[in-house]
């Protein structure tokens, strides 16, 4: 297995060469905050708050997205880096409405957790305050745009894992949407096989289980990754 | 700066009020006018939530009776399902309304009247507080203190936080009491019973000394709303609705949640504070008050032996249904023995600890009412919602609302006792703030606790020019 040599944040690493410096971060104990990865399904580089710094690049990377390189020196948290994770995290806040005390993935929310890890004490951004739907017309599962981030996790599950391609994204920049089928209703989408995949996935309260109150939304991630795994373990058999 | 304390269960303001009083040219007192100034909205933005959200979202409406909009709006949503909610569901309902209205009341009296009461309403306005009161009688305040702490404490074993806990949820609640919290309240009932027979002969005690007061603050023949079981006892969280007019005739009796049969809503120009009045009498003249004394005023009894002794001992002092609003202070006493004697009835039962709590359904009725009784007086909330559940149109009322019209009548007669001439001196402010605060709606505990109010009133000729103004922030 051919192996690169890299440093990050100083510390000398190996890694396979196919990993990416996410990936050899983790492997090593060195965290990098992010919010659109997904263990189990494919990157998109969406969120940019795993940007790293790279010797010799005057561009920030996308770890998730970057491949280790071989005396590659990646810095994972400089102050530089720490701004501009904040400022990240405070547009996610100001873009929809995000009110945490009566969200129903209150106390176990990754963007929370990301607010918190990247020390946003308030947001700086005028608030946009979107006027955006919920849908529940779905028998057992609700989306509250309000709360989506756009990490995109549901439409990747859905197409990488169950393979229904139910979720899409329509629109560009502000006016972008997660949608079901042919942007119908949820309850209409004919593709969805109510897998709950997506509802695992989502990072936030946009997905949801209905009937659920402040809180009551705890997300189990490792199923998923758990799921990948076995079929890859039975694949290779 | 001045800290404001949001403590109001009303849906669309919180504490500020102001209040205008009218002269006429010989400068007597014409009429006074409680306005509510601030606007908040929820039935409004609340629309296009789905329904099982708004037990959590409504409880936030307010810090000091989250439990009642919770409550309220569980049941709607328990009506939306269309289910019947499991029995140890309804128990632990009523555990956390009893545990509501003793934390409530007991801050209504202790923290926020009692410096009237005991220290004098001449008392020097910086020592009129609960500060001045741990000064002067510290077992009296302490004991109000913990007696508070229990209904918290109660609320937080159920709800997991002591304020806005999303824990009842249409269908039923989500946890239910650990063995160990149980036996732990049952600890505490011998000393906030204590403190709560103490507190009542204090009251009892100084009564005859605040004849004046009894007589002004708000003595006028209005009707009485609130709930009561199908025996007609009191009651807190179902029952009926039952309206009782000055005499002790009961003039409408039946299912809460055809409220708005009877009730009727209207606007005036000067508040944000909705005025409901009793449909059948019309606007103005269907007054009717709310909240503890309207509570002890319609029922046959308490249904618990120490509370009853002390409603007969009421009744017989006030001579049958009680006119002063005054009287608030007394009733609140009354309820918080009731409640702490159906706590103790209430707390052994094993179904307390049930597992089945929470019935499962989709939206099976597109409206739904619920009723309860907040300490402040009954609240309603009743939604309307398309098939999937989503709220097309929310109407809360609220206590303190349906008060609205009680409290101006309340306001004019002080103003028309103590004001002699344009011009306002402090104790006679404090008694007109005194007069809003028996009926303990936000307004007059917002911050009064920390020794200031943020009380604006107005003196104006009948033309509307302004004499003089008194603002306290």
């Amino acid at each position: 297995m051919p192996v690169k040599t890299l440093t990050i944040d100083g510390q000398l690493i190996t890694s396979p060469a196919e990993q990416t410096v996410l990936d050899a971060a983790r492997l090593h104990g060195i965290k990098i905050p992010t919010l659109c990865h997904l263990d189990g399904v494919s990157e998109v580089g969406a969120c940019r708050l795993c940007l790293v710094e790279i010797a010799g690049s005057n561009k920030l990377a996308p770890s998730c997205l970057t491949a280790v390189a071989e005396g590659m020196a990646v810095t994972t948290n400089s102050p530089r880096l720490q701004e501009y994770r904040k400022m990240i995290v405070e547009l996610l806040f100001a873009e929809r409405n995000h009110v945490c005390s009566v969200c129903v993935a209150n106390a176990h929310c990754e963007l929370q957790d990301l607010a918190t890890a990247v020390g946003m004490d308030h947001v700086r951004f005028e608030y946009q305050f979107p006027k955006l739907p919920v849908d529940v017309s779905h028998d057992q599962f609700g989306i509250d745009h309000n709360r989506c981030v756009m990490c995109t996790r549901c439409v990747r599950v859905c197409d990488e894992v169950e393979g229904a391609h139910t979720w899409d994204v329509a629109g560009r920049g502000h006016n972008a949407r997660v949608i079901t089928d042919l942007n119908q209703p949820w309850g209409d989408a004919d593709t969805c096989t109510s897998c709950g995949k997506c509802v695992q996935a989502c990072p936030t309260g946009a997905l949801f289980r209905q009937g659920a109150t402040v809180a009551e939304m705890e997300k189990d991630k490792q199923k998923l990754a758990y799921l990948v795994e076995s079929r890859a373990r039975r694949a290779s058999k | 700066m001045a800290k404001r304390i949001i403590i109001d269960p009303v849906t669309r303001i919180e504490g500020h009020a102001k209040i205008t009083i009218y002269f006429d040219d010989q400068d007597l007192v014409t009429d006074a006018r409680f306005h509510v100034t601030e606007f908040r909205g929820f039935e409004r933005f609340c629309e296009g939530r789905p329904f099982f959200e708004m037990a959590g979202l409504s409880a936030r409406i307010c810090g000091i009776c989250p439990v009642s909009h919770l409550l309220a709006s569980a049941k709607a949503g328990d009506r939306i399902l269309a289910v019947a909610i499991p029995p140890a569901a309804v128990k632990l309902r009523r555990l956390m309304n009893l545990a509501q209205i003793i934390q409530s009341h007991a801050l209504s009296f202790f923290h926020l009247s009692a410096p009237d009461l005991l220290l004098g309403w001449d008392a020097d306005p910086a020592r009129r507080n609960v500060f001045g009161l741990i000064e002067a009688h510290p077992e009296l305040a302490r004991g109000g203190i913990r007696l508070r702490q229990l209904g918290q404490e109660i609320i937080e074993a159920l709800g997991g936080r002591k304020i806005h806990p999303a824990w009842a949820v249409p269908g039923g609640v989500r946890a239910s009491l650990p063995v160990e919290a149980r036996d732990r309240f049952l600890a505490r009932l011998p000393e906030a019973h204590r403190v709560t027979r103490q507190a009542i002969d204090f009251f009892k005690g100084f009564l005859d000394a605040h004849a004046e007061e009894t007589q002004v603050f708000g003595n006028f023949p209005s009707l009485f709303m609130g709930l009561v079981t199908k025996e007609g006892d009191w009651e807190n969280y179902d029952g009926r609705l039952r309206f009782m007019d000055s005499a002790g005739q009961i003039v409408h009796e039946g299912d809460p949640t055809k409220f708005e049969k009877w009730i009727g809503e209207t606007v005036e120009k000067d508040s944000y504070l909705k005025s409901p009045y009793y449909r059948p009498l019309g606007y103005p003249d269907g007054v009717y008050r709310v909240g503890p004394l309207a509570r002890v005023n319609i029922c046959r009894r308490m249904g618990v032996p120490q509370a009853d002794q002390e409603l007969a001992e009421f009744r017989q002092r006030v001579g049958g249904v009680a006119n002063a609003s005054f009287h608030f202070h007394h009733a609140r006493l009354i309820e918080i023995l009731a409640c702490l004697e159906f706590l103790e009835r209430l707390l052994p039962d094993p179904e307390l600890q049930s597992d089945m709590l929470r019935a499962d359904a989709g939206v099976n009725c597109l409206e739904g009412v619920g009723v309860s009784e907040a300490p402040r007086g009954t609240l309603f909330h009743h939604y309307h919602v398309d098939k999937h559940g989503l709220l097309q149109k929310v109407n809360l009322v609220i206590a303190t609302g349906q008060n609205a019209l009680a409290m101006n009548r309340t306001v004019a007669q002080i103003a028309k006792h103590y004001i002699k001439g344009p011009k306002i001196e402090e104790p006679i402010l404090n008694r007109v703030e005194a007069g809003i605060r028996a009926f303990d709606p936000c307004l007059s505990c917002s911050t009064h606790a920390a020794g200031q109010m943020p009380l604006h009133i107005e003196l104006r000729r009948v033309d509307g020019t302004l004499i003089d103004e008194v603002r306290r922030n």
